[in-house]
């Protein structure tokens, strides 16, 4: 990407920041109640958090369970959806995919207990099983949508099934597989606040629900922000990745 | 060299794509394949190859029953020949990796044949950079690459501008003339299959099948296009093609 670009993209993003803080400013101040502070107090009460080092060791739990549960689906779900390439393995993965995919898997979290325990363990497994499926169904129909005439053209060079995964299945699935990893991290986030709301003195979540229930607003809104920047974060790295790893695809 | 042998396909929804198709061209002859468009062209090129197998009847190459892809048969695509994901460079020499060929033997075969087809300062350019032309040539480079004995090819030029086209097809004339491969063009253009092959096959709409097989001896010369015959063999085949979808 030419330097100018990345320049101009930084530059929106900081005017777009500085905007939503201007409209967080001006309502903390309409509605002048101690549930919305100001950024002023939230940011005084992030700086705190940092610097006696609670905020960042609840972050790192909480980016280290997303990291964990984004991997496991991925590592699951890319070869399940990329095989599903075959006739034979999609006639088996597609009623699995159409029956599971619509349920709210977040309801599972009962049985997921019961098995994994309330460590962190099912927490990221509970993580795992709810972008399973957006990664898996997005990998798969980028599989079953390529092209027949990319395989032929692999054919026609003598190339064995092996070679037809490495050289065109795999690449030509990347972008989506990337963009539905990027995708996958907000609900990842969602998700952990939810499973982090319990059974835990550990990660944002908890501390949410702590702050919340101190009545402690400044707190409570730097814990948000910390959540909004993990996701942020992990947002901006994938994406980089994508940059980095599907040049052909923003030529 | 080539041998087309009572060949009939047809799919699993039940269209039919080719009826009794039956040719034999030898070896070192060029020759293309004409007809209205969905008439199986690129059905038979595919059977020709191995890749698909006919209904019934077989394809022989070189003496052998085709039944997966040769090493002797090079195919040129009319699009998604090339993957866009691969810069030129690996596109070109995707077809010798695949046989084993270690880096530096890569390099050298893919780097002069680059630079034969005008290629050279666009390695590391992606098929979406360059032009049509520079990507036909390209796959031009892949097939190539692998010095096969046959060069099939399926409207490899019919994407292009007239000036392009006429100037690959210059190109692929000096190539049949220079290494005396086993050239077959399947074509939607009348010129293009009189300017390219010493025997110009018709087919019918679907299911194909064979019309005529029209010898043109006269082709070879890079100034035939210009020459009264041309226009008279360009005049037969059209007539043959008019004849045949009616």
């Amino acid at each position: 990407m030419p330097r100018g670009e990345t320049e101009h993209r930084y530059r929106s993003y900081l005017i777009t920041g500085f905007f939503i803080l201007a409209i967080w400013y001006l309502l903390a101040r309409i509605l002048d109640s101690i549930a919305l502070p100001t950024p002023l107090a939230v940011f005084s009460a992030f700086i705190a958090g940092l610097a006696d080092g609670s905020l960042i060791s609840h972050l790192s739990i909480s980016a280290l369970r997303v990291f964990y549960g984004v991997a496991l689906a991925s590592s699951l779900a890319v070869p399940i959806g990329l095989v599903s390439h075959e006739e034979g393995v999609d006639k088996f993965v597609a009623p699995f995919v159409y029956l599971l995919y619509p349920i709210p898997h977040i309801v599972l979290l009962p049985l997921i207990i019961l098995l994994f325990g309330i460590g962190d363990l099912s927490k990221i497994i509970l993580i795992a099983i709810i972008v399973f499926f957006q990664i898996l169904v997005t990998t798969r129909d980028a599989s079953r949508n390529l092209s027949i005439n990319y395989v032929y053209s692999m054919l026609s060079l003598s190339a064995s099934r092996r070679d037809i995964y490495k050289h065109v299945i795999f690449p030509a699935c990347v972008p989506k597989i990337l963009t539905a990893m990027r995708i996958s991290v907000g609900t990842s986030i969602a998700v952990l606040f939810f499973v982090e709301s319990f059974a835990t003195r550990k990660g944002l979540g908890y501390l949410i629900m702590d702050s919340w229930s101190r009545a402690n607003y400044p707190d409570l809104y730097a814990t948000m922000v910390s959540m909004a920047l993990l996701g942020f974060g992990l947002y901006i790295v994938i994406e980089k990745i994508e940059k980095k790893v599907c040049r052909w695809v923003y030529i | 060299m080539i041998k087309a042998k009572d060949i009939t396909k047809r799919y699993p929804d039940g269209t039919e794509a080719l009826r009794d198709v039956n040719f034999d061209i030898r070896s070192g002859e060029s020759c293309s394949i004409i007809g209205p468009s969905g008439c199986g062209k690129t059905t038979l090129l595919l059977i020709l190859t191995g890749i698909l197998k006919p209904t019934e009847g077989k394809a022989v190459i070189v003496g052998k029953d085709m039944s997966s892809p040769s090493k002797e048969v090079a195919l040129v695509f009319q699009n998604y020949g090339l993957f866009p994901w691969k810069t030129v460079y690996e596109n070109a020499s995707l077809g010798l990796e695949l046989r084993g060929l270690n880096r530096k033997e890569r390099k050298e075969i893919v780097t002069s044949l680059l630079s034969e087809l005008g290629l050279k300062g666009f390695e590391n350019r992606y098929p979406n950079q360059i032009s049509r032309g520079m990507q036909q040539r390209v796959a031009f480079a892949r097939a190539l690459a692998l010095n096969p004995k046959i060069l099939l090819m399926d409207e490899p030029l019919s994407s292009l501008d007239a000036l392009t086209r006429e100037n690959l097809q210059n190109f692929l004339l000096r190539l049949w003339k220079e290494k005396r491969m086993t050239m077959l063009l399947v074509t939607h253009s009348i010129e293009e299959a009189v300017f390219l092959g010493r025997r110009i096959i018709v087919l019918s709409s679907r299911p194909g099948t064979v019309i005529r097989a029209i010898d043109n001896a006269e082709m070879g010369d890079l100034n035939y296009r210009t020459k009264e015959v041309f226009f008279d063999k360009c005049r037969e085949v059209r007539q043959s093609i008019d004849t045949g979808a009616i």
